[in-house]
């Protein structure tokens, strides 16, 4: 691990009018991990990813990404910065009036100069990466189930061979078997393609699976952070409950027996 | 995403060498198309990523279909990873791709469209059969009724729409008194005026324009409101907790259109006349009592009255239109604004295509 960690969060507050979402959070992600960002429902982990990506101005700290300032910044830096991250949504946010070809292409158009022909083989590449079939591709948004508009969200995340992808619970709703490979998917694109991943996710089968450190979200801070097996020892509650609950046992059986 | 080295590809002792880097941005420049050669060499690719990876499989395909048996060699473990994730999903000839038009899809889609009209037109009687059937069912069983939402649309439909209605139907009078003023002069017939104002606002123009104002105001936000709960899957969650949304979502727009288009038919008639007879006293001297006895006089009630039975056929249009379109809206947000528009255009064009039916009806019989 270097020492200059690739997303770097101090202090950060953020406001919804009177109620406060988080209250001095740090956190730092280095190049190259995998980091999964867990929290009970509301805790802020949407809102944090909404934050360091700038959608969202904190009330107050400082986000870097890269080494620069996300909120500081001239349109045109941020612009160059923001081609360098992607980003899928909770809700998968496909443009409901593009198919799923014209939404993951939607990215490469907007920031290079490919020819038809390049264009649609990469978004067809990308698209059955992230396990579709192919005849999805012309399929609209509203014509998917949910768990294949997480997976077309994901291709157009992906759609630029980004250093950063930030991914908001994107194997909720999907069945246990399309879950892992969405895991396996994730870490085989990590390790060809150098991607660092900001992963908000509850499914602790992930968490096991493909999360090099764990940063747990409450009471609008970082709680903890490291590995799955020092979260084991963090005397929390919440914590507790989360890490060695029924399911958490289940997941890490099922490690431990593969 | 930094961009280095331009990628370049040479063809030595049968070998492909790649140099550079092989990156979605960079990547167009190589030309895969010429040369055979059994092996392709990578070690000399700084960058490497999806695109890259596509290219070099690309070529691979390539001199396979030649039939060769080309390897890869000096590939970084990560970068074999990635050639073979690529070879895995490389897409298909025949799946990818945009479709061209031919003149017989042309032909074919105009089939379409006409039939899918004919099939809207059906869907349409059949949504208002449903409706009326509904309300007659209410009426049956008036503690079904909801009061608190039938005035709430009655408020939003007629309370707020009487300023602009009002406005509008006055302008009308003012616009008529002129225009008819400067051509009854040419004749000395000055006085009739009256009679002009009177005919057209009560018969047609006070209600055809208040219907129109009506479709465009509350017509639209019915489709908008109805579709974005449909879009939500709101309508379905009703229908499974046993609501019905006619009787919750329609019947209420609907009762509460077909009794505030009459009265703001009627606002619309006041101040018309008034709008008038201010003109005539402006602009040729009729004293508003000439005005109100020649009005009195000389114009019969049922000029009213035919004016007022269209109003709540045209509510029943508009209300049924903006509640149907607002059904069909699917899952995107683009066919919510599509159809919101379609509602205004086909309830202004049905209210239109009444007036004219009633028309000749009221003609036929005399009135
Ligand atoms: N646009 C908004 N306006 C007001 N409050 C908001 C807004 N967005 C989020 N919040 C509040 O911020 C808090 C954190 O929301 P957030 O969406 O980040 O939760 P989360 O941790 O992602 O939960 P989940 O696991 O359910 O997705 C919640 O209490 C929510 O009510
Ligand atoms: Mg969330």
């Amino acid at each position: 691990m270097t020492d200059n960690p690739i997303i770097s969060v101090r202090g950060l507050v953020t406001r919804f009018g009177k109620h406060t979402v988080h209250d001095g959070l740090d956190l730092d992600v280095q190049r190259g991990e995998i980091i999964g960002i867990v929290g009970g429902s509301g805790t802020g982990k949407s809102v944090l990813l909404h934050a360091v990506v700038g959608l969202l101005k904190p009330a107050a700290g400082q986000i870097t990404v890269f080494g620069e300032s996300v909120r500081d910044t001239s349109a045109e830096d941020y612009r160059r910065l923001r081609k360098r991250w992607g980003v899928m949504f909770q809700d998968g946010a496909l443009f409901s009036s593009l198919n799923v070809q014209q939404n993951v292409e939607a990215p490469m158009r907007e920031q290079l100069d490919l020819s038809d022909e390049t264009r649609e083989a990469l978004a067809a590449i990308k698209v059955r990466m992230v396990g579709l079939p192919e005849h999805a591709l012309q399929k609209m948004p509203s014509e998917l189930s949910g768990g294949m508009r997480k997976r077309a969200g994901f291709a157009r995340a992906i759609a630029l061979d980004p250093e950063i992808v930030f991914l908001d619970e994107p194997t909720a709703g999907l069945d246990p078997i399309g879950a892992a490979a969405f895991d396996e998917l994730t870490a085989q694109l990590r390790r060809a393609l150098g991607l660092t991943v900001f992963l908000v996710t509850h499914d602790l089968d992930s968490l096991h699976a493909i999360c090099d450190r764990i940063a747990v979200l409450a009471e609008g801070r970082v709680l903890a952070t490291g590995t799955m097996a020092q979260m084991q020892d963090v005397d929390h509650p919440w914590v507790q409950a989360y890490f060695k609950g029924p399911r958490a046992r289940a997941a890490l059986a099922q490690k431990e027996a593969v | 995403m930094t961009q280095g080295p331009v990628p370049q590809i040479s063809l030595t002792d049968g070998v492909f060498v790649l140099e550079g880097d092989l990156l979605i941005g960079t990547i167009e420049s190589l030309n895969l198309r010429q040369g055979l050669a059994q092996t392709i060499d990578l070690s000399r690719v700084a960058q490497f990523d999806t695109a890259g990876a596509w290219a070099v499989v690309t070529l691979e395909r390539r001199l396979q279909d030649a039939g060769l048996s080309p390897r890869i060699i000096g590939a970084s473990p990560l970068q074999t990873d990635l050639l073979a994730t690529l070879r895995q999903n490389m897409p298909t000839k025949d799946g990818a791709g945009v479709m061209r038009m031919t003149l017989a899809d042309r032909l074919d889609q105009l089939g379409r469209k006409t039939v899918s009209a004919f099939r809207t037109a059906l869907a349409i009687i059949g949504f208002l059969g449903q409706t009326v059937a509904t309300i007659a069912g209410l009426l049956l069983h008036p503690a079904r009724i909801r009061w608190t939402a039938i005035v709430h649309h009655m408020q939003q439909v007629g309370l707020n729409a009487v300023p602009i209605v009002a406005l509008m139907a006055f302008l009308i009078g003012v616009v008529l008194a002129f225009q008819g003023a400067a051509q009854l002069r040419q004749f000395g017939a000055e006085v009739f005026v009256v009679d002009l104002i009177a005919i057209s606002i009560l018969r047609e123009l006070g209600i055809l324009l208040t219907a129109i104002i009506v479709a465009g105001r509350s017509g639209s936000a019915f489709t908008a409101a109805i579709g974005s709960m449909k879009m939500r899957e709101e309508i379905d969650a009703m229908r499974t907790l046993g609501l019905d949304p006619i009787e919750v979502l329609v019947a209420p727009r609907v009762i509460a259109l077909i009794l505030m288009l009459p009265v703001l038919g009627i606002i619309a008639n006041f101040a018309g006349l008034l709008g008038g007879a201010i003109m005539s006293w402006i602009e040729l001297g009729v004293s508003p009592g000439v005005f109100q006895s020649r009005l009195v006089g000389n114009t019969g009630v049922w000029h009213f009255g035919v004016g007022l039975i269209k109003a709540p056929f045209f509510a029943l249009i508009i209300g049924i239109v903006g509640c149907f379109e607002g059904m069909q809206v699917g899952g995107d947000a683009e066919s919510l604004g599509r159809l919101t528009s379609t509602s205004v255009v086909l309830s202004i064009f049905l209210v239109i295509t009444a007036d004219a039916m009633f028309s000749i009806f009221f003609a036929i019989v005399g009135v």
